[in-house]
């Protein structure tokens, strides 16, 4: 192993867009991306995840700042690093009337080395498909095929621009196990996305961006700790004087140790769940309260998105 | 590890998938190589050389009028009839007379001719109606003359149409094939895929060009050996200085194709420079007849169009029997026009 053993570092990287006024789209963003880890970068639409990854990937100019790839730079080495990474854009239409096959071949033919179009197309499950034109693949088959071209030659490093995004949930999951599979071969992987569950269930680290900049970073189980509890209340009830009330108060209920109200809902973070429930329900049958709806969950990501920026995700595909 | 065959050139492979992407594309391969066929078929039978048809004279009726239907009736070269007035201006407003003659008898015999002096037909109508007229009245001629009638190939309208239906083809072929595929690329952001790989931009500009280059020759011989079968189209110089000129010409467009495609982000900005490209080539370069009818002013302006070259240079080899070498003039044209387009394609090309 490299004695770096770090796969991707950029250091202040800055991104203007020229305009009246100019986009700052990325605004002095730090990062470290280990060699053999998974890494995701999460963050709402326009926060700045595209522009990054595609300075990451040699696509865009940055403005300012220092990227080094594999221990390379784009400008002295940018082939020796084209020849080690594998990459996914957030949108590309292979050629609709050639097969699988076809588009395998040919970008093979770019690379020195890599796997055989037939090896790419076991990896995404795709071998039934080989000899289908594009315009004939589903949406999720068109993803696979993209992520299929993208470890075509053997990359140490693959980048994987929002690889789910619009897909059904089923083609999700079947997308997500192939990136599973990705990281067992020891290969990093930087992945965007906004989907978070999916983050969760894929990443080691997870480096959240808002307004072009790092604003968490750790493995997902960190982040969700430092909420101050792992767990999540949420409930409603019908009256909007008694959800005041329950917003100033709620704090002091035991184990609670943050308390918001959001689209109509209290949520409570909550260290333990079968303390606070009964607390909560006790407090109800007292002050004859009712209670319109209640759930009780896991913390995710999402909810430290909200924590730290004080609004919500949005989930628009 | 280095590379296992030709089969996995980079080049290779980049060339057969446009070859692959157009021929699965039906509609692209019947306006490339069924169309112009079909153009060489209409206007060839349209415009081919008929014997002249019989002038259409009406007489006004009046003292002398049969006796002067009935001399030009005997010769099969008028039609001749007679009618009051009215109905003769009638005729010949619409078309349907080439001349009209009034003869009345005041107190020798005298012809009026009403015609169209702007329509070619009522003035050949008047003349040879008069030259007959005058022969039958007595009139000697005063040198002899003899007539050598012409019918060879080489000299027909299709004859001039195929060079033109050439240079027209490697117009559109270069302004299709390589400016309109690359800013569909652009568009699918494939060129921002394939500028994520190793490989090599020259060789994806190469293959645009070769595969570009392979398809004009299927077109060109196509048109070729169809209207030589079917028209007797030949050419009388060599073969060798046509397929020059071709070879030139598409390069030419397909450097032209490049420039305007080098930025367009749109599929409406790349069509709505193509046409602005090709429109005045359309009317202006001789492609469906020669540009000797606009006026003496434009011609220097028309010369220098991109493909007025081409199709002179074409036309001058396959219609005259002309060397390239007496050419220099348009093949110089030629090349500053594609080496320049090329040079600033390349300059200003956008990859995203």
């Amino acid at each position: 192993m490299r004695p770096s053993a770090v796969a991707i570092r950029c250091a202040g990287l800055r991104k203007v867009y020229p305009g009246r006024p100019p986009v700052e789209a990325v605004r002095g963003l730090d990062l470290e991306v280990r060699e053999g880890e998974c890494f995701g970068l999460l963050g709402p639409n326009g926060a700045g995840k595209t522009t990054t990854v595609e300075i990451l990937e040699g696509l865009l100019e940055a403005t300012s700042g220092d990227v080094e790839i594999l221990g390379m730079r784009w400008a002295q080495s940018g082939r020796a690093i084209r020849e080690q990474i594998g990459i996914s854009l957030q949108e590309t239409k292979f050629s609709d009337k050639l097969t699988v096959r076809e588009t395998l071949t040919l970008f093979r033919s770019f690379y020195r080395t890599g796997l055989r179009p037939e090896e790419a197309m076991a990896r995404v499950s795709l071998e039934d498909k080989a000899d289908t034109w594009v315009k004939n693949l589903s949406g999720g088959q068109k993803q696979r095929l993209a992520v299929a071209v993208a470890m075509i030659g053997d990359p140490a490093l693959l980048f994987l621009d929002e690889p789910t995004t619009g897909l059904d949930p089923h083609s999700r999951r079947q997308l997500a196990e192939i990136i599973r599979e990705c990281r067992q071969h020891g290969r990093t992987t930087l992945l965007t996305t906004h989907y978070m569950e999916e983050a969760e269930r894929l990443c080691d680290r997870v480096a959240i961006v808002d307004h072009g900049q790092v604003i968490a970073l750790g493995t997902p189980r960190e982040l969700i700790a430092r909420l101050g509890g792992e767990h999540v209340v949420e409930f409603s009830v019908e009256s909007a004087d008694v959800m005041r009330e329950i917003a100033e108060t709620g704090q002091r209920l035991p184990s609670v140790t943050g308390c918001r109200v959001e689209d109509g809902l209290i949520h409570l973070s909550v260290i333990e769940p079968h303390v606070v429930l009964p607390a909560l329900l006790d407090w109800f049958r007292q002050r004859q309260w009712r209670l319109a709806s209640l759930v009780t969950r896991h913390a995710s990501l999402d909810d430290v998105f909200v924590k730290l920026t004080g609004r919500p995700m949005g989930t628009n595909p | 590890m280095s590379r296992r065959g030709l089969g996995d050139h980079p080049l290779v492979n980049l060339t057969l998938a446009r070859m692959r992407e157009f021929l699965r594309e039906p509609e692209a391969v019947f306006w490339v190589y069924v169309f112009p066929l079909i153009l060489v078929v209409a206007l060839g039978v349209a415009f081919r050389n008929r014997p002249v048809e019989a002038v259409r004279v009406v007489i006004c009726e009046g003292a002398a009028a049969e006796s002067v239907a009935a001399a030009l009736n005997r010769s099969p070269r008028f039609q001749a009839t007679v009618c009051d007035e009215s109905e003769g201006r009638r005729r010949l407003r619409t078309g349907r007379a080439d001349l009209m003659i009034r003869a009345p008898m005041v107190p020798t015999p005298r012809y009026e001719y009403a015609f169209d002096p702007t329509r070619a037909e009522s003035l050949l109508a008047r003349n040879t109606v008069d030259d007959f007229l005058q022969r039958e009245a007595g009139r000697r001629d005063a040198v002899e003359v003899a007539d050598l009638p012409v019918d060879e190939p080489g000299t027909r309208y299709i004859d001039f149409l195929v060079p033109g239906l050439l240079g027209m083809g490697l117009m559109g072929g270069g302004l299709w094939g390589v400016g309109f595929a690359i800013v569909d690329m652009r568009i699918r952001k494939l060129l921002k895929r394939y500028l994520a790989t190793p490989m090599k931009r020259i060789h994806f500009l190469a293959a645009i060009i070769l595969s570009r280059l392979l398809f004009t020759a299927t077109e060109v011989l196509l048109l070729l050996v169809f209207a030589r079968l079917f028209f007797g189209v030949a050419s009388l110089g060599s073969y060798l200085a046509v397929a020059m000129l071709i070879l030139l010409g598409a390069l030419e467009f397909a450097g032209i194709g490049l420039l305007v495609a080098s930025r367009a982000q749109t599929i409406e900005t790349v069509s709505g420079l193509m046409n602005l490209v090709m429109l005045p080539m359309w009317i202006g370069s001789g492609i469906f007849f020669s540009t000797e009818r606009f006026p003496e002013s434009v011609q220097p302006v028309l010369a220098l169009m991109p493909l007025n070259p081409l199709i002179h240079a074409l036309r001058t080899v396959m219609l005259e029997g002309t060397s390239l070498w007496s050419l220099g003039t348009d093949v110089a044209l030629i090349v500053a026009w594609g080496g320049a387009c090329f040079f600033l394609g390349l300059l200003w090309f956008r990859w995203n």
